[in-house]
Parts: structure tokens; C-alpha cells; sequence
């Protein structure tokens, strides 16, 4: 048992993410990726807050984007103070937004955490709502459509260093990534993260050895409210404005589909899925205007197929490795990669057609995908959109029934060596 | 004075369409006890399908029509989607609902663009149908509130008389039981969950034109029916009634009225200097803060009522 938890806490994950850290805005040097490193930072720790919530805590919100919504606000206008000479150093600025963060959550997650269950994702939603509209009624605080903006250029420097340069804040976003998930995953080892495991799991029985669920939903709550009101203001810090679009359902809304995808059961599932919530909503959206229909579509698929998200997948795809039988799959997936990009193509292809007579119609009816060229004029090409994509699905779906029985039959194996090995450790030590 | 009937009356038709709309998702949620997120989605399927039909047909084909078109689009959902989900447990659940509405408002931007319908009233009933206190009240409201009510009077009826509504209703306690003596619960769950947003279809027919067809009406109206909900009671059709009405009002006769704090205290001929400590609080019109209403009357309920205005319980079946 011991040995389980050391293994746990091994310490080359952690040097591996760290030595990421470091050397990504290094190998990636293009200003864009450095933008992209600043925001897939700030997300992680935004989504893996989110994911005490969902994952650990089994409370779905759907209000979570006021959290560092107020963080960024109050961290915007600590900036300002620093700018007009107060003596605040830049870098301890996301602390102030991680405690109002905590401020605000102290009398919401109150109301919210009194109940669990989809009670408590109506509260989330309504409270999330609320804090929104009140936000629009006071742009002389919130500084209505045009926002709140400030420099972190200027203000006093410690140590010499000044957060001008992107770079330099990437380091400090990074350093700020790195704490924030190590607490946070120290968290998970605590009293407290163990017993809101076991809240989520039976509130009853938890009840039963003695502990509030309540209380527990609720120090947690806080504590997930703390992380993401740091990481608003870290975005405050990043973007340099803060408007009242920070607090939108729709904020919250992305915050949950994509901790969703990268997976709740593991404590890495939220990272992947903060990465691929940046890399949507910026490369993805400069792509496509139907990317939020792409995104529904594969949120729709996940949950419906793979409802652990793809942290899930890579682990019950390691497991199949170490077991040593992946051989007969790899042929298969070969297949099904190649007959959903086939399905893809042509489903995209016409989804890009449609958007394309809806929005660019005065550009003319000729449009460029993936370098096919597309006239939405002509007859042919909805036609051989169509023909790909249901070849594609057609070819897809016997390949993944016959991909499904052998998934079933090796993960039956694999259960069968566990168990024989485990038998074979009790023979040897009976004899 | 007149501002307030006329508003009062407005309010009663705003609250009967809450209904039409709360109705659909409290049934769903009783019985299968999932909350349904795309709901809003549906109102909007509804009036966007109402706004096509109208133009290739006429607006009373589109009235039976749309709504049989959502109720059947809501059915094929729960029979191949949501069903499927449902070993993955009550998250998962809620998720899929949620992820519905997603790809629903995206696909309806595609099919027609981001921008307002022009989805009229008929011009049979275009025009006041009586004149309060020297103002007119709109014969399509008063209709709107007819179409609510019949509906609502036939649900009823159907729910308590008919053969299927007692088979819904003893499927809504005892599942187990009701498919021992040989009926399809699963076929039960797939009609009142098609029942369910058909008659969101028909509050998207009958609402859309009265208020606007655009692709933000899910989201301004999703949030709204939630509070009905909750305010209302979970699972209590009753209590949905009462908490439309009571919101339907309130948000429509806050709109109404000009006063602030301000005005109060100017009324108490108390001073307060134009710069002085939260005046930007007190100058703040009831008008403005009617969209926050509902939400604060749902934070409210739950802290003092969690139960909602007539809700048994809380506990979510099938959990």
C-alpha cells in the first residue's frame, strides 16, 4: 500500500514538466506560440481548478468563468494602482486576483454547495448568470463594453525585471503553471481531497464516519475559486485589458466541455484539455467559423464514446501496450484513423460550403478547402462532399464493430494475466 | 395606471409561455431525472421551424407542424442519444443535453445566418383585441395565452384520464411495475421526452414571433425556465405554474417601472450629493435590474426554501 502511494508521487513527471516548461517557448520561438504558451499556461491552471470541482468534487458547474473572471478584474486594477505608483510588485499581482477569487466564492459557493447533483449545476448556472448580468450594471467598475485596460510595463521593478516582454511573463505564467499544479495535486493527497472523493462517490457514507459533505463541497469549492481567480489574474496580466466578457456563460461553458474532453478521472486530463481549448479557440477558430460546431460535434462524440475524455484513452491504450497486445489493433486503427479522416473531410467539407453560401456569398461561390477547391455553384462538388463522407462513414463503422469485439476480448485478457499473476504471488507465498 | 394593466397582462402571456416551456422540462425531469440543458434549444428549433413553414405554407400549418417536428427531433435524440449515455451515469447525462444544445444553436446559425427572422405575426390577428385604459393590448397575446392555456388543459386532461397518461404517470414511480405488467417504459421515457420538447416547439411557434427569432433566444430564455424550475420545485408541474406566472410578472412589470432607490429617497425628501458613497447604486432603475430578477429570486429560494415553491423533494431519481 505504501508502495502504491510512493509510486504516486514519483518525481520525473514532475521534472519532465518542469524541463516542458522551460524549453517550450525555446523551440517554439515564434511570437505566435509564445502567445499561445502564455494562454495554454493561464488555462491549465483554470481548467485543472475547474476539475477539483467536477472530477474530484462530482459538481458539475456551469458558472465557473466568474472565478477568474473577478480575479482578472481585481488584478486589472491592482495593475493601475502599480502603474500610478503604488508599491506593488507586478509578479504577486495573480495572488490578489486568486484572493478575490476566494472573496467571491466565500458567500456563493455557500448558497451553491448547500446541495449536490443537478441541484447544484441549476445554482452554478443561475449564480454564474447572476454575478454576469450585475457585472453589465456597473460598467463604471467594470468598465462596460470597452473594458478595463492597464500596462504591466511600468510600475517598480524587483530585481530588475519587467514584465514588458512576453517572454519574460511566459516565465512568470510558468512558474505561477508549475506551483499552482503541484498544490493542486497536493490537494488530491489531503484529508480534505480524499474525503470530497469520498463525498463524491457516497455522501451518506462520508456523512456516516463523521464528516459534513457540505463543508467538505465547500472548502473545496473555495479552493478551486482561489487557483482560478490566480489564473484570472495572470490573463490580466497577459492581455493588459479585462472586460465584461470574462464572466460569460459562454466562458464557463468552455471551461467545462473542455476539461470534459481532457478528461476528469485523472489529474492530467484537465492539461490536455487546456492545451486543446487554446489551440480551438485560437488556430481552430482563425481556421473555420463553424469551429464551435466541430467542437459541439466532437464534445457530442466524447461523450457519447469515450465518456472518461482522452486522458482515458491514452491510459486504457497504455495499459494495452504494457500488457503486450497491441499488436492485432494496430492494423485496425490504421483503418479507422484513415476512414474517419475520409468521413471528416467530406462532412467538413460541406459544412465549410454551407457557411461559406451563408457568409461569404459576395466573394463568389469558389472556396478553397484543405487545398480542394470547392464551388458551392456546382452540383459536382456537394456531390463529391457527400460521396466522401458516407464512404467514409460506411468504411468506418464495420471497421469499428470488429475494432470494438477486439478491444472487449484483449482487455478481458488483460484482467485474466492480473489476476493470474496475482494468484501466482499468493501460491508462492503460501508455499 | 394603464401601463400596469397592460404590463400585468403582458406579464400573464410571458408567464403562460414560461409554462409551455417548464411544463416539457419538468415532466422530462421527473421522469427520467435528467435536466434537460437543450430545452432553450428546441423553443428556438420551434420558431425557426415555425418561421420556414410559415413562408412555403401559412402560419396555422406551422403551428402543428413545427411542433410536431421538435417533439419528433426530441424523441430520435433521446432514443439514440441520450439513452445510450445513460450507464455512463447522471453526468454524463446532463452533458450530453448540454453538448446538444451546442451543436443546435451552431447548426441553426448555419442553416439561417446569425441574424433576426423576419417571422411575423398572421395578420389575422395582428392588431389590439381590447383597449384598457386607453391602451391596446395585442390580439396575437391574447391568443398566445388562449393556445397556452388550451394546451395546458389538454396535458392535463390527457395526464390524469387517458390510458397512456396513467400508464406515464405510474412509469413516473414505479417503473420496475409498470414494465412487469407488460409496457415499454424505455417507449414511455422516448414519448413525454419527444412530448416534453414538442411543447417547447409550440412555445417557439407562438413566442418567436411575439418576441424575436434569433439564435440568442436559447440562451436568453434557457436560463430563465431553469429559475422556473427551481423556484417552482423540482418535478411539481403545479409549482411550475405559480413560479411562471410569479417570474413572468415581476420581470414584466419591473421593466415597467422607472423608480430607484434614488427616486425614493428623494420622495422621503432625503438628500444624497451626486457623489456620494455607492451613488451609482442607488441611481440604478428597477427596469434595469429586471433581468437579474429571476436569478435573485432563485438564490433567494434556495436559501431559505431549497425546496422551491411546492417541490416534494430533491433527491434525483435514477441517480
Amino acid at each position: 500500500m505504501n508502495k502504491l502511494l510512493l509510486a504516486g508521487l514519483s518525481w520525473q513527471p514532475w521534472l519532465g514538466f518542469a524541463l516542458l516548461l522551460l524549453t517550450a517557448p525555446l523551440i517554439l520561438s515564434s511570437s505566435l506560440s509564445h502567445t499561445l504558451l502564455c494562454q495554454i499556461g493561464i488555462a491549465i491552471i483554470i481548467c485543472l481548478s475547474y476539475n477539483i470541482l467536477l472530477g474530484q468534487g462530482g459538481m458539475l458547474s456551469f458558472g465557473h468563468a466568474i472565478y477568474p473572471g473577478i480575479g482578472s478584474f481585481v488584478a486589472i486594477y491592482a495593475l493601475r494602482q502599480a502603474a500610478s505608483g503604488a508599491a506593488l510588485p507586478i509578479s504577486l499581482i495573480p495572488l490578489a486576483g486568486g484572493f478575490a477569487g476566494l472573496l467571491l466564492a466565500l458567500p456563493l459557493a455557500w448558497v451553491a454547495t448547500r446541495r449536490s447533483g443537478t441541484t447544484f449545476a441549476m445554482i452554478s448556472l443561475g449564480v454564474g448568470e447572476l454575478v454576469w448580468a450585475t457585472a453589465l450594471l456597473f460598467p463604471q467598475f467594470f468598465g462596460g463594453e470597452g473594458g478595463v485596460s492597464g500596462d504591466r510595463a511600468v510600475g517598480a521593478q524587483s530585481f530588475g525585471i519587467g514584465f514588458g516582454p512576453q517572454l519574460v511573463l511566459y516565465y512568470l505564467i510558468a512558474l505561477y503553471t508549475f506551483v499552482c499544479t503541484a498544490l493542486m495535486f497536493a490537494f488530491t493527497r489531503t484529508p480534505l481531497g480524499r474525503m470530497l472523493n469520498a463525498v463524491r462517490d457516497n455522501a451518506q457514507r462520508a456523512e456516516f464516519v463523521g464528516y459534513d459533505p457540505r463543508q467538505v463541497r465547500y472548502r473545496a469549492f473555495l479552493i478551486a475559486a482561489f487557483f482560478a481567480g490566480i489564473a484570472g489574474g495572470l490573463s490580466a496580466l497577459n492581455f493588459e485589458i479585462v472586460t465584461t466578457e470574462v464572466f460569460s456563460g459562454y466562458r464557463s461553458a468552455a471551461y467545462l466541455l473542455f476539461t470534459f474532453l481532457g478528461g476528469t478521472a485523472f489529474f492530467a486530463g484537465p492539461i490536455i484539455g487546456a492545451i486543446a481549448m487554446v489551440l480551438a479557440s485560437v488556430v481552430l477558430s482563425g481556421l473555420t467559423r463553424a469551429w464551435l460546431l466541430y467542437v459541439g460535434l466532437v464534445f457530442v462524440c466524447m461523450v457519447m464514446l469515450a465518456p472518461g475524455g482522452i486522458a482515458a484513452l491514452i491510459a486504457a491504450n497504455l495499459r494495452v501496450v504494457r500488457g503486450g497486445r497491441c499488436a492485432p489493433l494496430i492494423g485496425l486503427y490504421g483503418g479507422l484513423l484513415l476512414t474517419s479522416l475520409l468521413a471528416l473531410a467530406g462532412a467538413a467539407a460541406l459544412v465549410e460550403m454551407v457557411y461559406h453560401r451563408q457568409l461569404d456569398a459576395a466573394l463568389g461561390s469558389q472556396l478553397q478547402f484543405l487545398g480542394w477547391a470547392l464551388d458551392t455553384a456546382s452540383a459536382w462538388s456537394w456531390w463529391s462532399a457527400a460521396a466522401l463522407m458516407i464512404t467514409g462513414a460506411g468504411l468506418f463503422e464495420p471497421l469499428r464493430r470488429l475494432f470494438v469485439q477486439r478491444w472487449d476480448l484483449i482487455q478481458r485478457a488483460i484482467q485474466h494475466d492480473a489476476r493470474d499473476a496475482q494468484s501466482d504471488v499468493r501460491d508462492g507465498g503460501v508455499r | 395606471m394603464e401601463v400596469y394593466a397592460i404590463s400585468l397582462l403582458n406579464g400573464v402571456s410571458y408567464g403562460l409561455l414560461l409554462f409551455l416551456l417548464s411544463s416539457g422540462l419538468t415532466l422530462i425531469f421527473s421522469m427520467l431525472g435528467v435536466l434537460n440543458f437543450a430545452h432553450a434549444s428546441f423553443y428556438m428549433l420551434g420558431a425557426y421551424f415555425a418561421y420556414a413553414i410559415a413562408a412555403l405554407l401559412g402560419f396555422w400549418p406551422a403551428l402543428v407542424l413545427a411542433p410536431l417536428m421538435t417533439g419528433l427531433l426530441g424523441a430520435l435524440f433521446e432514443k439514440y442519444l441520450l439513452r445510450r449515455v445513460h450507464r455512463f451515469g447522471h453526468v454524463a447525462e446532463l452533458l450530453i443535453t448540454f453538448g446538444l444544445g451546442y451543436v443546435i444553436l451552431e447548426l441553426v446559425q448555419l442553416v439561417w445566418g446569425r441574424n433576426a427572422m423576419d417571422y411575423r405575426v398572421p395578420q389575422l390577428l395582428d392588431g389590439p383585441v381590447v383597449t384598457l385604459f386607453g391602451a391596446q393590448f395585442p390580439a396575437y397575446r391574447a391568443f398566445m395565452m388562449l393556445v397556452a392555456v388550451l394546451v395546458l388543459l389538454v396535458l392535463r386532461l390527457v395526464l390524469t384520464r387517458s390510458r397512456i397518461g396513467l400508464v406515464i404517470q405510474a412509469s413516473l414511480t414505479h417503473p420496475d411495475m409498470v414494465e412487469a405488467l407488460g409496457h415499454n417504459v424505455p417507449r414511455v421515457f422516448m414519448l413525454v421526452f419527444g412530448g416534453g420538447c414538442a411543447l417547447a416547439g409550440l412555445a417557439g411557434v407562438i413566442g418567436g414571433n411575439t418576441y424575436v427569432t434569433e439564435p440568442g433566444m436559447a440562451m436568453s430564455v434557457g436560463g430563465i425556465v431553469f429559475v422556473v424550475v427551481v423556484v417552482g420545485g423540482m418535478g411539481s408541474l403545479t409549482g411550475a405554474f405559480m413560479a411562471s406566472l410569479l417570474i413572468g410578472i415581476v420581470q414584466t412589470l419591473a421593466v415597467a417601472v422607472d423608480a430607484s432607490l434614488l427616486s425614493l429617497a428623494r420622495l422621503l425628501h432625503i438628500g444624497i450629493a451626486p457623489d456620494a458613497f455607492a451613488h451609482g447604486l442607488l441611481r440604478l432603475k428597477l427596469s434595469q435590474l429586471a433581468p437579474l430578477l429571476p436569478y435573485l429570486l432563485m438564490v433567494l429560494m434556495l436559501i431559505f426554501r431549497p425546496r422551491g415553491l411546492l417541490g416534494a423533494r430533491e433527491l434525483n431519481r435514477r441517480e
